[in-house]
């Protein structure tokens, strides 16, 4: 019989064995999937995994990609490390869109250096703002948070789809629900000429090293970390939990707001009424796939966005439909989820109990 | 890790090798769809995916089609469409609205590829772009609802408030009040293209209102399911919804897009294909009334379809004055026409329509 033992310490080992093990899980089941629906395995496998990074394109387009991803997951993290479940940074990202591209259309006719930065701190105040509320009610009203900030979601959606739909339609859109295109000052910098890949891209590793300060050398960062270990030592020590809410909730929103202000003066360009695909959904995958910590979010980013790309690139050039790359991409998750149990425990060969006799 | 290593080379060997499978098979012309829903939708998106099927059927070798479904309206939509334009695709079909931004912006990158983007107004010389006239199927089935209608209380459920869809909604009820003033229809906003449960929320909603035909401007065929529980009359969007609602499905007004896009395709193969702006309808059969079920009146039935021949023909327009608006006054002279450009960015209600546009 197999059998799970749990280790008496984390292994450091399999902490970088069981990704790779993982993805060869991953890469053996997947050409089973790709073969048994017949398209051959290790052609199917290489469009997915590599043909999506085969030029400087294909590379730009997947750090655009998971820039997003990163920057939410990496603050996210901080919350998720605190106990503090924030499952609304699609709305956040969503206020933080909608709080950018109103500064950007007040100063359309302004340009000037001074623009693109006024628009993104907007977009972090918007996404900050609509986290407090959840926040608030969880602090002043005891509302579980997990509800609070999900619901905001859907309203967030409504709002952007209002604005767009009505006040800040563009006039010169034949009323289709998009906003005027930013201007120029209001754009992100591109990094390479012609490709997409704008400058924003070098905030994922700035947050990522800001989340890593907060927790491993800030007296916040220690709070969280017991607060999320065990609620009730926290008040022991001296301080309740309210700071930790209200800042992993703000700060998560503020940087899913900062997301949402940099996909609208980046690939997108106005303000139109889907500008998400769902990162801020998406980012909480990446938060756990990267153990909360932020170097493995930052690679945990890089492997949902290529999936996502892979996942094109398959229907692309080989016809595979959607639904077998979204159960591939859905294999990765499981396998690299299932592996991280090797971390903590170790499989024994064992004979059951009944039959030792 | 000597798994890991082995499956890299396999990985690099099968790279070589795809990359010359590609190369062989270069020769068809290779036409790209992107589609906004799922191909299973049995709506918009499944009408687009039939147009695909019949391009491939009518021209066999000669052609090589791709798809790629669910596409989110924003910023992936031009990656995707970038990925069809490098990869030899020489025409592509962008099918949605949210679609025209990222369009144009490839378009003006690859001057070589041809685009054509359906239900924009932004055009390019290799950029055009195409549309159905819808209204005209929705105020021929206006015509049957409103004769069928007991409690003159007719339901539309629609989408997103974007000119087509007020245009739509407005021909339906102009079709019922021509032959029964004294409907109205309650139009009830989804926020969505595709999204069965709020759909039938909607359709559970109006028929509590009293309301007896739903037609609705979303895709799937959730209203048609409910409308058959509770034995009301249904009309289809899109696709021929009648398995859907055997006893209630009226009829459906489907988008036919194979005519177009074997055209188009025959276009680009002669060397013949230029940047135009199509609006096709009844007369082009890019729009079409699915068979009526067979326990419609057959006066019904027949009023109908002559309504949908004079269309045809151009012998009647449905946006004919006098038209009033919700407050009763008159916009459009009796015996005038709305001009095509002032369809195109319709958003006021006609009367007899109850509800209104958000704004």
């Amino acid at each position: 019989m197999l059998r799970l033992e749990l280790r008496p310490q984390a292994s450091r080992t399999m902490t970088f064995v069981a990704p790779l093990l993982a993805i060869a899980a991953t890469v053996a089941a997947g050409g089973v999937l790709f073969a048994a629906l017949g398209f051959a395995p290790l052609p199917a496998l290489a469009t997915f995994f590599l043909s999506p990074l085969g030029d400087l394109y294909g590379v730009t387009e997947w750090l655009l990609k998971a820039t997003p991803l990163a920057i939410i997951a990496c603050a996210l993290a901080l919350g998720f490390r605190g106990n503090v479940w924030n499952i609304g940074a699609e709305g956040q990202l969503i206020a933080g869109a909608i709080a950018a591209g109103g500064t950007a259309l007040a100063l359309y006719e302004v340009s000037g250096l001074w623009v693109l930065p006024t628009v993104l701190l907007a977009g972090v105040v918007g996404g900050a703002a609509w986290a407090a509320i959840p926040a608030l009610l969880r602090i002043r009203f005891h509302a579980n948070e997990i509800l609070t900030s999900l619901m905001l979601n859907y309203v967030a959606v409504l709002l952007l789809a209002w604005l767009v739909h009505g006040p800040w339609r563009s006039p010169e859109g034949y009323n289709f629900p998009e906003t005027r295109m930013f201007t120029d000052s209001a754009l992100m910098p591109l990094l390479v000429e012609g490709m997409r890949l704008h400058v924003g891209v070098l905030f994922a590793p700035l947050v990522a090293v800001v989340a890593w300060v907060i927790l491993s050398r800030s007296f916040l960062g220690f709070q969280i970390k017991v607060i999320g270990m065990t609620p009730a030592a926290g008040s022991y020590a001296g301080f309740g939990p309210n700071r930790v809410i209200a800042f992993t909730l703000m700060f998560g929103g503020g940087m899913a707001g900062l997301a949402g202000a940099m996909e609208i003066t980046g690939p997108i360009g106005q303000l139109v009424p889907t500008v998400s695909p769902g990162y801020g959904y998406t980012a909480i995958i990446a938060a756990f796939l990267g153990r909360l910590h932020p170097i493995g979010i930052l690679l945990a980013a890089l492997l949902l966005a290529l999936t996502y790309m892979g996942g094109d690139a398959a229907q692309i050039a080989l016809g595979v439909p959607l639904a077998v790359t979204q159960v591939f991409q859905g294999m990765i998750l499981f396998f690299l989820l299932a592996a991280d149990v090797l971390i903590r425990y170790r499989v024994r060969l064992s004979l059951p109990h009944g039959a030792r006799r | 890790m000597k798994i890991t290593r082995r499956a890299g080379l396999g990985l690099a060997l099968a790279m070589g090798l795809f990359g010359a499978t590609q190369a062989l098979a270069a020769e068809p012309l290779k036409v790209g769809f992107v589609y906004v829903g799922p191909i299973g939708d049995h709506g918009y998106s499944y009408q687009h995916e039939q147009g695909r099927l019949a391009v491939e059927k009518h021209f066999g070798d000669k052609v090589k089609t791709t798809y790629v479904e669910n596409v989110p309206e924003g910023a992936d939509a031009e990656r995707v469409i970038r990925q069809l334009a490098s990869s030899g695709h020489e025409l592509i079909f962008t099918t949605s609205f949210g679609f025209m931004n990222p369009t144009a912006k490839v378009a003006k990158q690859f001057p070589k590829v041809k685009f054509e983007h359906a239900t924009g107004y932004m055009r390019a010389p290799n950029l055009a772009t195409y549309m159905a006239r819808f209204y005209e199927g929705r105020y021929a089935s206006g015509v049957a609802a409103g004769r069928l209608t007991k409690s003159n209380k007719l339901g539309y459920i629609a989408s997103f408030p974007i000119p087509e869809v007020v245009r739509g909604a407005n021909a339906f009820t102009l079709g019922a009040r021509s032959v029964n003033p004294k409907a109205e229809v309650r139009v009830v906003w989804v926020n969505s293209w595709y999204d069965p449960g709020k759909e039938r929320e909607a359709a559970e909603a109006l028929m509590a209102q009293g309301v007896d035909v739903i037609a609705q401007h979303t895709d799937s065929a959730a209203p048609v399911q409910a409308a058959e529980e509770k034995g009301v009359w249904a009309i289809g969007q899109a696709s021929d919804m009648s398995r859907f609602g055997a006893k209630s499905h009226l009829t459906a007004i489907i988008d036919d897009w194979s005519g177009y896009y074997i055209a188009r395709v025959q276009a680009v193969l002669d060397g013949k294909w230029t940047s135009t702006d199509t609006w096709d309808g009844f007369d082009k059969d890019m729009v079409r009334l699915a068979p009526f079920n067979p326990s419609t009146p057959a006066a019904v039935r027949d009023e109908a379809l002559g309504v949908e021949r004079q269309i045809k023909e151009h012998k009647f327009h449905p946006f004919t004055g006098p038209i009033k608006d919700q407050s009763g006054k008159e916009v459009v002279a009796a015996g005038q026409i709305v001009p095509d450009s002032d369809l195109l960015k319709m958003n006021w209600f006609v009367e007899g329509v109850v509800g209104s546009i958000p704004k």
